[in-house]
């Protein structure tokens, strides 16, 4: 995908946050060196190729009441992956849910962001799928320090 | 935070809109005025409600590639691994969690040769006695958001 310098400029900006003012798109223009227009136009179309999944708020999820959050890695069946994976994303509490490779020092292949009040609502939830779904072996992995969190930085190298 | 805080930030976060007075429009929507979302969305920022408005990008889609990598850092290391892990602009997201794999981060770089160069400096330069890479082989589901609970 060929960019422009002014695109690249403006997928910058959009890492960044909003301007909070009447026309924060036109302040973004005037910014990336576009008109107010083309940086909608721009933003639509990235969202329509998927270079943009989402135009939106990021909020602080613990401050909000959501204090509880596990990773949950789950040993699945190979022939049962694709099928739970979609099962679970269903789930209202479960905010990521990914596929990643198995190893003989690390066996679990599905993996689920599960958010809650509590740290027992949060495993509770575990049990029940692991039910549901089957699951012997799995494990439920809670942050206990949040080391780093830096909001995505493309194109922060020169290279326009 | 009311009511209308949480209705506010229960519908940008499905979607801000991409218009020329986006604000007014969210205003429409939940009845009130541009000039009051304004108001709104900035106590909340300035209270530690939100992270930030703006776009979430594709890394994929724009070339680069991403993965989830864990560690095995036995405690006396662990400070002065953290900081060798946190020094690289390429790694977002960093966490320790309560397992023998105890330390949990994300890698995005121009390549997979680039991700593995990362990964193995760690190993070699660190007190980590294993790092796995975890790349993604699938996504059935990418957070949409936070569901507060509103008055009826």
């Amino acid at each position: 995908m060929k960019l422009t310098h002014e695109e690249i400029t403006l997928l910058r900006l959009l890492q960044e946050d909003l301007p909070l003012c009447d026309e924060p798109f036109e302040e973004l223009g005037r910014r990336a060196g576009m008109s107010g227009d083309e940086v909608i136009s721009k933003i639509r179309e990235w969202k329509e190729s998927g270079v943009v999944r989402r135009v939106g708020l990021f909020i602080r999820h613990r401050k909000a009441g959501f204090e509880a959050n596990g990773m949950a890695v789950w040993d699945v069946a190979e022939e049962k992956l694709d099928e739970t994976g979609a099962r679970l994303a269903e789930k209202e509490n479960i905010s990521h849910c990914y596929a990643r490779p198995r190893s003989e020092r690390w066996p679990f292949r599905l993996y689920t962001m599960i958010h809650g009040k509590t740290r027992d609502e949060v495993l509770a939830e575990a049990r029940a799928i692991a039910e549901s779904e089957q699951i012997e072996n799995y494990r439920v992995l809670f942050s206990t320090r949040e080391l780093k969190k830096s909001d995505t930085k493309l194109f922060m190298e020169d290279e326009a | 935070m009311d009511n209308t805080d949480r209705k506010l930030l229960n519908l940008l976060q499905q979607d801000f809109p991409v218009t020329a007075r986006p604000f007014d429009a969210v205003g429409e929507l939940i009845g009130t005025g541009g000039g009051e979302v304004i108001e709104r969305l900035q106590s909340l920022r300035e209270r530690g409600y939100i992270r930030r408005l703006g776009a979430s990008l594709n890394p994929r889609k724009l070339g680069y590639t991403s993965t989830l990598a864990a560690a095995k850092v036995p405690p006396e290391h662990l400070d002065a691994t953290i900081e060798y892990i946190n020094s690289f602009p390429h790694i977002t997201h960093n966490y320790e969690r309560d397992d023998e794999f105890n330390i949990w981060f994300t890698v995005i770089a121009k390549s997979e040769s680039e991700i593995e160069l990362i990964l193995e400096d760690i190993l070699e330069n660190t007190g980590a006695t294993e790092v796995i890479n975890l790349p993604a082989t699938s996504f059935y589901k990418i957070k949409v958001g936070f569901r507060l609970e509103e008055d009826k």
